[in-house]
């Protein structure tokens, strides 16, 4: 006679549970997981920490009036950013008047007119592959199209145009998100009232979209203020005694003159370069609270 | 005025076509002095020697082994730190810790690499005294704290994707939260944490300014996380700011370079979207 087997009884969860009334052992093996998991979060943020105080400590000695006001220098203690702070705010707002109104209408156009065809979801695609390259690959762009090709020269503008094609991507996959969130009744309204497309993208989605729309700028311009590689393969002037006055000019930027401080052997330049850090974290957070500033601004006015 | 938005649409496919032109165009000089396969097998890198060598390999080696590092040690954390977000961290921690993990993503990466050549590098050599300043060890462990957020926040993402009744199920079966986590949260999160993996290794592979600082630039064929290497990002800058002439084969190479990393990574990321697509559930 066979003997007929239960599943459930021979399940191995079953016996194991059989096995294991030890129910103690599993609490202590949750509690031991429970501060592994705390521990590697406490790994990430104490990390952040020590970076930071490290930068702080090294460059705290440096940073003064002058730092801002001089040009690097062979003296440590006479060196300075100007050259990189002008220069990176010259490519930051040539490069934020080039790509607001291309990522944005990009978003526009994708959202409230482009028709679900091949044509946008071969733009969709290209969208999201053009946010994986690497930086560098568009500085190698930049440098073949704008440097050499348009006869342009390593100048802001160069700079500018190559910064532009590195955030759009983040900007217009930003607005397309924020442009989403608005509901459709939204638009049903306006159309009901008579309006035309143009006028209820105009009135009605983009107010409503604005909040998304700008995080999403803010975050693009943050990230275009800190790279160096493509701005290296742009520019590739490391030490600079002037600052650009205009967009034909010749520049550098903050992170290729910290680079360039950084890779000094000589301690007291290294700690020149903590303090262009600093400036650096600074114009950061600096935009990044006006980020949030405008953000609370305008939910406040709509609700 | 439509037209005008189309074309602004249209600026990202100009971009793409450009970046594929321009690389092949640039490259092509080099391909007819250097045949393309000799380029992709051979395993010395002397481009500025006489006579000179052109094999990629050691270049992809010591990109692969910083990333690597990287990736083991930001999965390893990211995962935990997800697993904590999404499973343990009550609401309130969570809206307070999510900010501070973000801004590490944030920072640019040359603070990142100042860190670790600065920093980190000093310190290993205390526990490693045989290894030299530039070293993969401390540029994989410092990239690996700047691909950890996206690890986490992508991972987080697929838990919480993972319908509460699931885990409902497994606690009225007597689960602990530690087996509700491990055996029904991730296995079912699982296609999302593995791409989370795969497209963090590839933001790994295109990180320039850590390699270039604290990697080194000696084109090593190894496995010793303790010696100096070259990474493909490392070469290309520091190629850049060297003397190479423009139009000479020291030039040329950037772009055969740059070819390899755009191929990788751009195989990684679709890799990536793909396995989001294909694995992960969906649930009603």
């Amino acid at each position: 006679m066979s003997t007929v087997t239960d599943p459930i009884e021979n399940s191995s969860d079953v016996r194991r549970s059989r096995n294991d009334r030890n129910m103690g052992f599993r609490r202590l093996r949750d509690a031991f997981f429970y501060l592994l998991f705390l521990s590697s979060i406490l790994v990430g943020i104490g990390a952040l920490i020590v970076l930071l105080t490290d930068v702080f400590i090294s460059g705290f000695r440096f940073l003064d009036l002058d730092f801002l006001r001089n040009f690097p220098s062979r003296h440590a203690d006479q060196s300075g950013i100007r050259a990189g702070l002008v220069g990176s705010l010259w490519v930051i707002s040539m490069t934020a008047a080039f790509t607001i109104p291309i990522g944005v209408g990009a978003a526009i156009y994708l959202e409230e007119f482009a028709s679900d065809n091949w044509f946008k979801r071969i733009i969709q695609l290209n969208i999201a592959n053009l946010a994986g390259v690497p930086s560098i690959i568009y500085g190698l762009l930049g440098f073949a199209v704008f440097v050499t090709a348009f006869g342009l020269g390593r100048v802001v503008l160069a700079g500018a145009l190559t910064l532009t094609l590195l955030v759009l991507p983040i900007v217009i996959i930003a607005s397309q998100e924020a442009i989403k969130a608005v509901p459709d009744s939204f638009r049903a309204g306006g159309f009901a009232l008579g309006a035309t497309r143009w006028q209820v993208v105009k009135t009605i989605v983009l107010p409503q979209a604005i909040p998304g729309i700008m995080s999403g700028i803010i975050l693009a311009m943050s990230r275009a203020i800190g790279e160096s590689a493509p701005m290296i393969a742009i520019s590739a002037l490391v030490f600079l005694t002037f600052s650009p006055a205009g967009p034909f000019d010749r520049f550098t930027v903050m992170p290729i003159q910290i680079f360039n401080w950084a890779a000094e052997p000589d301690h007291d330049i290294r700690d020149v370069a903590a303090a262009g850090i600093i400036v650096l974290l600074v114009v950061l957070l600096t935009m990044n609270a006006g980020a949030i500033y405008i953000r609370n601004k305008f939910q406040k006015r709509r609700d | 005025m439509v037209w005008a938005l189309k074309l602004a649409a249209l600026i990202s496919v100009v971009t793409t076509i450009s970046i594929v032109v321009i690389l092949i165009r640039e490259s092509i000089p080099f391909f007819r002095e250097i045949p393309i396969w000799d380029f992709l097998t051979g395993t010395t890198w002397t481009p500025n020697f006489n006579p000179a060598s052109f094999g990629v390999l050691p270049l992809i080696g010591g990109t692969l082994l910083v990333a690597v590092i990287a990736g083991v040690t930001a999965v390893v954390f990211g995962l935990a730190s997800a697993i904590f977000l999404s499973e343990y961290a009550p609401d309130k921690l969570r809206r307070i810790i999510k900010p501070i993990l973000e801004i590490l993503a944030g920072i640019p990466t040359v603070v990142y690499g100042f860190f670790a050549l600065t920093f980190l590098s000093p310190q290993l050599q205390k526990i490693f005294p045989e290894m030299i300043v530039f070293n993969a060890l401390s540029a994989g462990l410092v990239m690996g704290l700047m691909i950890m957020p996206m690890i986490s926040t992508l991972s987080e993402d697929a838990m919480l994707a993972v319908p509460r009744s699931l885990r409902d199920g497994a606690y009225a079966l007597g689960a602990t939260k530690f087996e509700v986590a491990m055996k029904v949260v991730v296995p079912a999160a699982l296609g999302g944490i593995v791409a989370s993996f795969i497209l963090a290794l590839s933001r790994a592979i295109g990180e320039t300014m850590i390699v270039t600082l604290a990697a080194g630039a000696s084109p090593n064929m190894t496995f010793n996380p303790l010696e100096s290497i070259q990474a493909m990002t490392a070469y290309i800058v520091q190629t850049t700011l060297g003397e190479a002439a423009h139009g000479s084969i020291q030039f040329q190479t950037i772009f055969a370079v740059g070819m390899v990393l755009f191929v990788m990574t751009l195989a990684m990321n679709i890799v990536g979207r793909i396995v989001v697509a294909r694995w992960s559930e969906k649930y009603e």
